[in-house]
């Protein structure tokens, strides 16, 4: 529930009050410009990013298709699934440049994909401004500890530590 | 409509998964012993069945995912947005039947003896 002058109807929707002008209801070429309803304490920005966004899930997840399928399908058909996993399976795989770019392009893709996911979900639950702040602070803070912990584990990994 | 509320579903799932996935994976780089320990607690019934409900989350949210996908960018994407439901829930099928049975073979011999 905000007060925000901006969330008021749309101009061409408010008639003056007047009976006797009723008839005077303004209409207004409509506009391209999308209704303000923003967080009041954040800076008002115009960019695409939402457009960027949108764009970005379906693309990656075009990519993430092959990344993850071929991924899910080498661990668990042809591995046998986390039976066969250990230190030694690892150093194994990682030991070529080819599966450590695999698996850097997969960590980054679906770590991109699942927060700017979850982004949209806290936008979609979480009404009070307070609360989706806090939680995307969240989000976006273990996301960004997840992708350099991840990336440093593959660009250092040492077989024999 | 309930298959945006299972797409949604699946890709939560998927992102807490990623993100334990990517904890303990980290212990490569810590101790070989340690990583060992940690994944040698998985392998058990419980863990291998959380497995496969893994891949049925994953293989129905990427199908989806490319539905959606055509939906928005292919013409007649929108008409046939029902035939494609079909078509996911008909690849989810067939890839998990491929799917389950050597990912669980080694669980099998557990429960039912032949293997320790
Ligand atoms: C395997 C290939 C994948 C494909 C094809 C795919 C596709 C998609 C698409 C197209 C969307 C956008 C839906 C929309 O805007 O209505 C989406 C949403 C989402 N995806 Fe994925 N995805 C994949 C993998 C993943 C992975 C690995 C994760 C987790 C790390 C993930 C987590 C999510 C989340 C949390 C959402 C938001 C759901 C929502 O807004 O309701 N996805 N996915």
């Amino acid at each position: 529930m905000t007060t925000d002058a901006s969330t008021q109807a749309p101009s061409e929707l408010v008639s003056t009050g007047k009976a006797s002008e009723a008839l005077d209801t303004r209409f207004e070429a409509p506009r391209s410009a999308a209704p303000k309803v923003r967080d009041p304490r954040r800076p008002d920005r115009r960019t695409n990013f939402e457009l960027y966004a949108w764009l970005f899930m379906r693309l990656s997840g075009l990519l993430l298709i092959v990344l993850v399928l071929g991924h899910l399908f080498i661990q668990m058909v042809v591995d046998g699934g986390v039976q066969k996993i250990n230190f030694s399976f690892v150093a194994g795989r990682w030991s070529s440049p080819f599966w450590q770019t695999w698996d850097l392009l997969m960590l980054w893709l679906a770590q991109v994909h699942g927060t700017l996911g979850l982004r949209t979900i806290i936008n979609d639950y979480a009404e009070r401004n307070v609360t989706r702040s806090w939680l995307k602070a969240l989000l976006y803070t273990s996301s960004v500890f997840t992708l350099l912990l991840g990336t440093l584990v593959i660009f250092t990994f040492d077989p024999n530590i | 409509m309930w298959s945006w509320v299972a797409h949604r579903v699946t890709g939560v799932l998927i992102f807490f998964f990623l993100f334990c996935h990517v904890l303990d994976t980290a212990l490569v780089r810590v101790d070989p012993d340690a990583y060992n320990r940690v994944i040698d607690t998985y392998k058990n019934p419980i863990v291998n069945l959380m497995e496969v409900g893994l891949v049925g989350a994953v293989l129905f949210h990427a199908f989806n995912g490319l539905r959606v996908v055509l939906i928005d960018f292919w013409k007649s994407g929108p008409r046939y947005q029902r035939q494609l439901l079909w078509a996911v829930l008909a690849v989810w099928f067939v890839l998990m039947a491929g799917f389950i049975y050597p990912m669980t073979e080694h669980t099998w011999g557990v429960l039912f003896g032949s293997e320790g």
